[in-house]
């Protein structure tokens, strides 16, 4: 028999062991990943390299007088600074090094954790969704290979990225920014990004969809992100303990450099991978542990319209988001109260307040909220926006195309069901912020406050929307740069405020416009002229889309 | 005869690639339109640019006398279009995209769209992420046929269809030639085309290369012709028309072109013919005809109009015959 197969036997491919090896070809497979990366992985490591060093430079122009350090931890100390930031333990002592540690990593947190999950639903769920996974396992590849490989080339992204800030860091000379703290910031930011590695490795068993995948892991991201900024405006700190953000956070890096809180992200990391690798055996490829169901053998009234159809394929995300916008205001509702307590004795704050126009203290807090939850909101339009643009690549444009439909009503069913579904969001949001606020700081006035101060922003949206349709209309194949501005509208409406960015950097995102409610008044041009902009860049965008052609594959 | 679809002198460019090169097409009310080529021959141009879905850099395109381009919406209420590739949505069931592709078009017959489920054998229940690519386009021609469109594009529609369900698809289009619609079928399935067509158009490059019936172009190639003669033939190779004669004891086979036919088989009842088989071009023969010259540059031996592709191919379809 040896004989027999050894004469019939096919050239083995490199690295591929035995039969019955479930891990057979990862080798194969990770170098596979490396070359398919090798552009979006060094950018996405050095963007936030780069972003990192840049920041630490910063503060050395910025703060170089302790006083102004003083400054700054006067700021942070309030329950918005705390819930943008991170617990107030780095306050103590605030140097550049514990200044980077509290502002940035919470922050850096989330885009690692991005970084990984793509890369996680990228080289598992989109390949089995493509059919590209089984034409890969019918050759020598072991079940767990492709979940292996990808894993690992999520955790050397992470390494890499670890190596970069402890060494590049250390080597700024900047006072407090020492080679051993560094090294422990670099390592906190792996031990996240692996964090959310493995969580995103059981994501991408549950649904058949790469979409659905990343959605969930990207949730899991948003409430760990919540927890910890509850739990650090908190007054003990115990929701930060329920998240691995809040975990690396509590190394007190560059002021404790405790490394223990690592081991937990560690060991729930192990844990997590070795669900998803459990998970993957109860189930068949291509599929997901949810079974897909049997519909409808006819469609229903409203699919045969153009705007029930869009809203048809919107309506899963429309719903994640909804619940997910809901429960942000919710949470930060909740911490309201506790922002008037913490802040009402001190009188520097209070006169200050009293001079931008007799705001609460609740009210100010609420309007920094309000830019956080209107990002998210910006972030779920885009999508929706660009879903034309998904539809066209894919091919299912065409047959549209092809009947009585025109394709301004096809796009404009889209973006009808964007911007609606976007006021709609903020609704529930304000709606979720109103109630808990109102509860937790015992004013009722506030409810109706927070639910319009959610709304103001919706022209704002749309003029994203706007956005989106001009690049799909005239520029199809760069329409993901719309991701533009929920990017810069983050950066801007988040780190601005830490950075001090300077006015007319505020003015180039649509929500710099919008009045920050209910901190201050209300002002009707700005939101009817966003809306006038809207509408121009929506009609800009229908014409160019008149006018070229469809693209086909 | 009225036109249903009249194209001249079509330019498209993508880029640096001339899809269409000056194509030229005309489909008669009525008829089954075979539009021939390989891949990337520019059909699937040419049904998107008929669509309204491209714009065309030069030339001229009429669907049942309007311009796809500015009138694509009216026009798309009167025809039906089966994509080459069919692509579902993931979270929608075939039925619903069947009744949603029907109800844009503008109404949909509901009897004969469950008629046309059954005798496609669908499960119109399942997702569409759960078809198979013979399911996804089965999903397409039902959606196509059940409307009342009086014009029919179809580009390659069995491409992933199992020979049952190849016989059912041409039943249909049987019936819809009855019913007096008109239909474009891109493909490079010949057999499929030889059945069903009136016409074809053999698409090369983006132009168009010959065109007319089957019976016209076939008259423009050689038959071949074998017999069995009493006493052996000789003196064939004089006749003009005539090629490639190859004789084995009392056996004899050439091709000859179409206008010499009869010369050819006037010769060879001087010879007191025993049994006589002619084999007419097949679409095969027309294609390689003009297609002879990229196999050779590939390295096969078959084309270069000099006769040895025909025979070459002529043999192998010997074989099915017997």
């Amino acid at each position: 028999m040896t004989t027999a197969t050894a004469t019939t036997q096919a050239p083995a491919p490199a690295g591929a062991a035995a039969g019955g090896n479930t891990l057979a070809g990862t080798r194969t497979l990770i170098r596979f990943n490396l070359r398919r990366d090798r552009v979006r992985l060094p950018v996405w490591i050095l963007a936030l390299f780069l972003g990192t060093l840049a920041t630490a430079g910063n503060y050395k122009e910025l703060y170089a007088d302790p006083k102004d350090r003083a400054g700054v931890v006067e700021t942070m100390d309030s329950p918005a600074g705390l819930a943008m930031s991170g617990p107030r333990h780095y306050l103590d002592d605030y140097n550049f090094g514990s200044m980077l540690g509290h502002q940035m990593l919470g922050f850096m947190a989330v885009l690692v954790g991005l970084m990984s999950v793509l890369i996680i639903t990228r080289h598992t769920r989109t390949e089995e969704e493509t059919n590209r996974a089984e034409l890969v396992r019918s050759t020598v590849v072991g079940r767990h290979a492709h979940l292996a490989a990808a894993l690992c080339v999520a955790v050397l992204a992470n390494l890499v990225l670890a190596l970069l800030l402890a060494f590049g860091l250390s080597g700024m000379g900047i006072d407090g920014i020492d080679l051993s703290g560094s090294l422990l910031y670099g390592f906190d930011h792996a031990a996240v990004g692996i964090v959310f590695a493995a969580v995103a490795a059981i994501t991408a068993q549950i649904t058949a969809h790469s979409r659905g995948a990343s959605g969930m892991a990207l949730a899991v991201i948003g409430v760990a992100y919540v927890l910890r900024a509850a739990g650090d405006v908190g007054s003990n700190g115990a929701l930060s303990w329920l998240s691995p953000i809040g975990w690396v956070q509590r190394t007190y890096v560059y002021v404790d450099n405790r490394w223990w809180p690592l081991l937990l992200c560690l060991a729930l990391a192990v844990l997590c991978a070795a669900a998803g690798f459990v998970l993957s055996t109860r189930r068949d490829v291509g599929a997901g542990l949810r079974a897909t169901r049997l519909g409808r053998p006819v469609a229903s009234d409203a699919l045969g319209r153009p705007f029930g159809f869009a809203l048809r394929l919107h309506r899963g995300m429309l719903i994640g988001f909804g619940a997910g916008l809901f429960l942000m205001g919710v949470m930060y509702g909740s911490i309201l109260g506790d922002a008037e307590d913490m802040l009402q004795d001190i009188d520097e704050i209070q006169e200050a307040l009293q001079e931008i126009g007799g705001a609460t203290i609740a009210e100010s807090f609420a309007s920094m909220v309000m830019v956080i939850i209107t990002v998210v909101a910006v972030v779920y339009v885009v999508m929706a926006a660009l879903r034309p643009r998904a539809e066209e690549t894919s091919g299912r444009a065409e047959p549209l195309l092809a009947t009585g439909l025109s394709r301004t009503r096809w796009v404009g069913s889209h973006l009808a069901v964007a911007m609606t579904g976007g006021t709609v969001l903020l609704l529930l949001a304000g709606l979720g912020f109103g109630i808990s606020g109102a509860a937790s700081t015992g004013d009722s006035g506030l409810f109706l406050k927070l639910v319009g101060a959610a709304l103001a922003y919706a022209p704002a949206l749309w003029v994203t929307v706007g956005v989106a349709v001009v690049f799909f209309g005239w520029f199809p194949r760069a329409s993901a740069a719309a991701w533009i501005v929920p990017v810069y509208a983050f950066v801007v409406g988040y780190l601005g405020q830490i950075l001090q960015f300077p006015d007319w950097m505020n003015n180039l995102s649509p929500l710099g416009h919008v009045p920050q409610l209910p901190a201050a008044d209300l002002s009707w041009t700005p939101l009817v002229l966003l809306t006038l902009i809207a509408a121009a860049l929506v009609w800009l965008g229908l014409e160019g889309f008149r006018r070229r052609d469809l693209e086909t594959n | 005869m009225t036109q249903a679809i009249t194209v001249s002198g079509l330019h498209k460019s993508f880029g640096k690639t001339h899809a269409l090169d000056g194509l030229d097409l005309n489909v008669e009310t009525g008829e089954v339109h075979g539009f021939l080529g390989p891949n990337g021959a520019g059909k699937s141009t040419t049904i998107r640019v008929l669509l309204g879905l491209l714009r065309a850099d030069a030339g001229t395109a009429q669907l049942l006398g309007r311009d796809p381009w500015a009138d694509a919406v009216e026009l798309h209420r009167h025809l039906a279009y089966v994509p080459g590739d069919v692509e579902l949505w993931p979270n929608l069931t075939g039925g619903e995209a069947i009744d949603l592709l029907s109800r844009l078009r503008g109404g949909v017959n509901r009897q004969r769209r469950d008629e046309l489920i059954e005798r496609f054998d669908l499960d119109p229940t399942k997702k569409g992420r759960a078809y198979s690519k013979g399911n996804r386009q089965k999903v397409a021609i039902v959606a196509a046929l059940a409307s009342d469109a009086e014009l029919l594009l179809l580009d390659e529609p069995t491409a992933g269809l199992d020979p049952l369900m190849e016989v059912v698809f041409q039943d249909v289009i049987f019936e819809a030639k009855a019913a007096g619609k008109t239909v474009l079928l891109s493909s490079h399935i010949l057999a499929q085309v030889e059945k069903l067509a009136d016409r074809v158009s053999i698409i090369r490059l983006g132009k168009i290369v010959q065109s007319g019936t089957l019976g016209e172009m076939r008259h423009l190639t050689r038959t071949t012709i074998e017999a069995e003669t009493e006493t052996p033939a000789t003196g064939l190779e004089e006749l003009p028309g005539i090629h490639d004669v190859r004789t084995d004891e009392g056996r004899v086979r050439f091709a000859v072109d179409g206008g010499r036919l009869d010369g050819a088989v006037r010769k060879l009842t001087e010879f007191g013919i025993r049994s006589l088989i002619s084999h007419p071009p097949t679409l095969e023969e027309l294609m390689l005809r003009h297609y002879g010259d990229e196999l050779s540059a590939n390295g096969h031996s078959n084309g270069n109009d000099d006769g040895s592709g025909i025979g070459k191919s002529t043999a192998a379809s010997d074989g099915a015959v017997r």
